[in-house]
């Protein structure tokens, strides 16, 4: 049996070189089982830093990783048609 | 999977599922101390003849029987909140998947390879040589020994995700985005049924969970993608 309290250590088996994590991290400011916001303020940071600086900032694309992996492909592509209407609710 | 005249779970794949099939055992011997005694108490009460007329209180009796309760529901709620939050834990995602329940099928989306998405309807039982009402005809395909994030939500109404053999299962909610670590510790096909009553074809909404090497996974995903 594997010992849980040694997950997420080094793991002993050879993994492949491209096995990295790749997606958004544990943010401590969203500690529980629902992650609504976690994703809703990610989408939000994301184009007020898209605003601020550019798409290609590198901070911009750190957040454009987060939400892109946090919220479901309906709710972003719903958004984003909001933003080019103009009638997205959040503060941008 | 479940199969004719299983009276116990099934075959523990993941970490979750080991904990809580020894709490549910941890548990049962409780129970079973429990019902024994009093039966013996009420056979032997009800068969023998003694009688004690001047009985109206015994104090040292009350107490003995309101602490060991205590006690024993002590004990079973260390290792019940214990293995909650265990459960809730995230340990360090090398992905996230989401699925996503629509009536009556469910979708899933890998975002960090191109965003890419399959939908799971149940294959209907035209060959004999399947499990009925439990294959899909896309599966979700995971590599295993590799901690996952799985973001569970739902487009129309409160769906279930579930998987038994991993000891998971989480509501999807419309407008919610819940989260659970996917973690398999060996490879192989799970299955799982949509766990909330969400409409007329609720029975037919299978959960398909392919478990297999990183190797394959990424040869799978690679021809996906392509
Ligand atoms: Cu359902």
């Amino acid at each position: 049996m594997v010992k849980y309290t040694q997950l997420g250590n080094a793991t002993t088996l050879e993994t492949p070189a491209d096995l990295k994590p790749k997606t958004a991290p544990y943010d401590p400011r969203f500690p529980n089982q629902n992650q609504t916001r976690y994703c809703y303020t990610s989408y939000l940071d994301f184009h007020r830093c898209k605003k601020r600086h550019s798409e290609e900032y590198e901070a911009c694309k750190y957040f454009k990783k987060v939400y892109t992996a946090m919220c479901p492909l309906a709710w972003t592509t719903n958004w984003d048609e909001q933003i080019e209407n103009g009638n997205f609710p959040g503060d941008i | 999977m479940s199969t004719w005249n299983m009276i116990t779970f099934q075959d523990s794949n993941s970490l979750y599922s080991d904990n809580l099939i020894s709490f549910h055992d941890f548990i049962m011997l409780f129970i079973i101390m429990i019902i024994s005694l009093t039966l013996f108490f009420i056979v032997d009460l009800m068969l023998n003849k003694f009688m004690n007329l001047l009985l109206l209180k015994n104090h040292m009796i009350e107490i003995i029987w309101t602490l060991i309760p205590m006690f024993i529901l002590m004990m079973i709620c260390y290792p019940s909140l214990k293995i909650l939050y265990f459960i809730d834990e995230m340990f360090n995602p090398y992905f996230s998947i989401k699925a996503i329940g629509h009536q009556w099928y469910w979708s899933y989306e890998y975002p960090e390879f191109n965003n890419y998405e399959i939908n799971c309807y149940m294959n209907n039982y035209m060959n004999k040589n399947q499990f009925r009402l439990l294959e899909t005809d896309n599966r979700l395909i995971i590599p295993f020994k590799i901690s996952l994030r799985l973001l569970v939500s739902s487009v129309d109404v409160i769906h279930s995700w579930t998987i038994q053999s991993l000891g998971i299962k989480v509501d999807a909610v419309p407008g919610r985005i819940n989260q659970l670590n996917l973690f398999s510790i060996r490879p192989g096909l799970f299955f799982g049924q949509c766990s909330e009553i969400c409409g007329i074809n609720h029975s037919f909404m299978p959960i398909m969970l392919e478990s297999t090497s990183y190797f394959n996974f990424i040869n799978w995903m690679n021809n996906n993608n392509n």
